[in-house]
């Protein structure tokens, strides 16, 4: 199972501008950039509540940031819980893990329901911001 | 398979039935709580005391609109007599079906109908300072009175509002069931998740130094969800009004509310 390769396009219909990439079980191994994401840029927009929005859902290490939500798992050794490309794929499409899961889809345009217009056809989060997410989130280690 | 490792199994398989239904589902009747019921002690007395609760400026206009007569010298003290009697209850059930127009229509539409029926006058704006004080004058006239939503004929709009508050909707990809079913009294940022049962409207919320219509506070909850808003009074809008009025039936009113 975790073996199987599944080849996903995240370029469908309406979405050309999404980069493809590639599901292994239960991971995107591989960036969807081809620079490094920025561990720095990454912590600013998982603080960012118009940004990255992460901290409506989650609690983490920003003890800064007095109203965080409990709806989601702790941030907090994220990086010591799964891998790189496991938490690529829960920010990615956490659907394609958890069908009913609450978190949205940071890098899907399709399958969506009356998206307001200034948000149609545009991800939640860039290629470039997902990478500099995941580059903040596999610092907490503990 | 013995006969008691199936009987095991049937057992184990309903319990694990019911689990799913339970976490996917409705929130059962005994254990609904009212967004009052969730809010601090200083929200509770804010609302209770009718001098500390600023929506009462709004019910104070909305008592003078009552008696103030329109261009066909009519009020609508002069054909509703006694609001304590002829308004008390009225609010707990709308939205109620319109024989009339052939569809629900929510209260402050039945407002905005006898003005232009009875008369003579042209129809507040939705949100309008005058719609939201007659709203909240006949509203106060429901306090303690429970919820009913039992017309045969608003049963299409309750299904289609069911459906709206079950379906995933914006960019976010999150339907209202997700929230306000399944992680209700969680917290959303520095918000607890209320079961979303609308007893108190209009409201008057803190976030927004104003009184609101349950309309205006669906189209947060929208836009928050990065969701193309319905018009105001579009039947979508009625449709979920009138379900989350069934969803909180027999509920009390505790209109007009303060809120978060």
């Amino acid at each position: 199972m975790a073996a199987a390769l599944c080849t996903i396009g995240g370029a469908r219909a309406g979405a050309d501008e999404l980069r493809p990439y590639t599901v292994v079980g239960d991971a995107i191994p591989a960036p969807l950039t081809g620079a490094p994401g920025d561990p720095e840029r990454g912590r600013a927009i998982v603080g960012n509540r118009q940004v990255g929005l992460c901290l409506l859902c989650h609690t983490g290490p920003f003890r800064e940031e007095h109203f965080q939500g409990n709806l989601a798992p702790d941030l907090t050794g994220a990086g010591a819980r799964a891998s790189a490309g496991q938490l690529r794929l829960r920010i990615v499409d956490a659907s394609r893990l958890n069908p009913d899961t609450i978190m949205p889809p940071y890098y899907r345009v399709d399958g969506l329901e009356r998206v307001a217009a200034n948000f149609r056809g545009k991800s939640i989060l860039s290629a470039e911001q997902i990478e500099d997410v995941i580059a903040f989130l596999v610092t907490l280690k503990d | 398979m013995t006969e008691i490792a199936f009987a095991f199994r049937c057992v184990l398989s309903s319990v694990l039935i019911g689990t799913t239904l339970a976490a996917a589902g409705e929130i059962p009747m005994s254990e609904r709580r009212s967004g009052y019921d969730m809010m601090s002690a200083d929200t509770k007395a804010m609302q209770d005391d009718d001098t500390a609760n600023p929506a009462s400026l709004w019910v104070l206009e909305g008592e003078t609109l009552w008696s103030t007569k329109t261009t066909n010298n009519k009020s609508c003290a002069d054909c509703h007599g006694d609001t304590a009697q002829s308004m008390k209850g009225i609010a707990a059930r709308y939205p109620a079906f319109d024989t009339k127009l052939n569809k629900p229509i929510d209260l402050g539409q039945r407002i905005n109908l006898c003005r232009a029926e009875h008369q003579n006058a042209t129809p507040f704006a939705p949100e309008s300072r005058e719609l939201l004080a007659l709203t909240a004058f006949v509203a106060r006239q429901s306090r303690g009175s429970p919820i009913v939503q039992d017309d045969p004929k608003m049963q299409p709009a309750i299904a289609a509002g069911r459906a709206l508050f079950e379906q995933r909707l914006g960019q976010l990809n999150l339907s209202c069931a997700q929230c306000h079913d399944d992680n209700w009294g969680k917290q959303l940022a520095g918000s607890t998740i209320p079961q979303a049962h609308p007893t108190g409207y209009p409201i008057y919320r803190l976030e927004w130094q104003s009184l609101g219509s349950l309309q205006r506070r669906l189209r947060n909850c929208l836009f928050g969800q990065r969701t193309e808003l319905y018009a105001f009074d579009a039947p979508e809008m009625i449709a979920l009004e009138a379900f989350l009025m069934w969803r909180a039936r027999g509920m009390p009113m505790d209109a007009p509310g303060v809120r978060p």
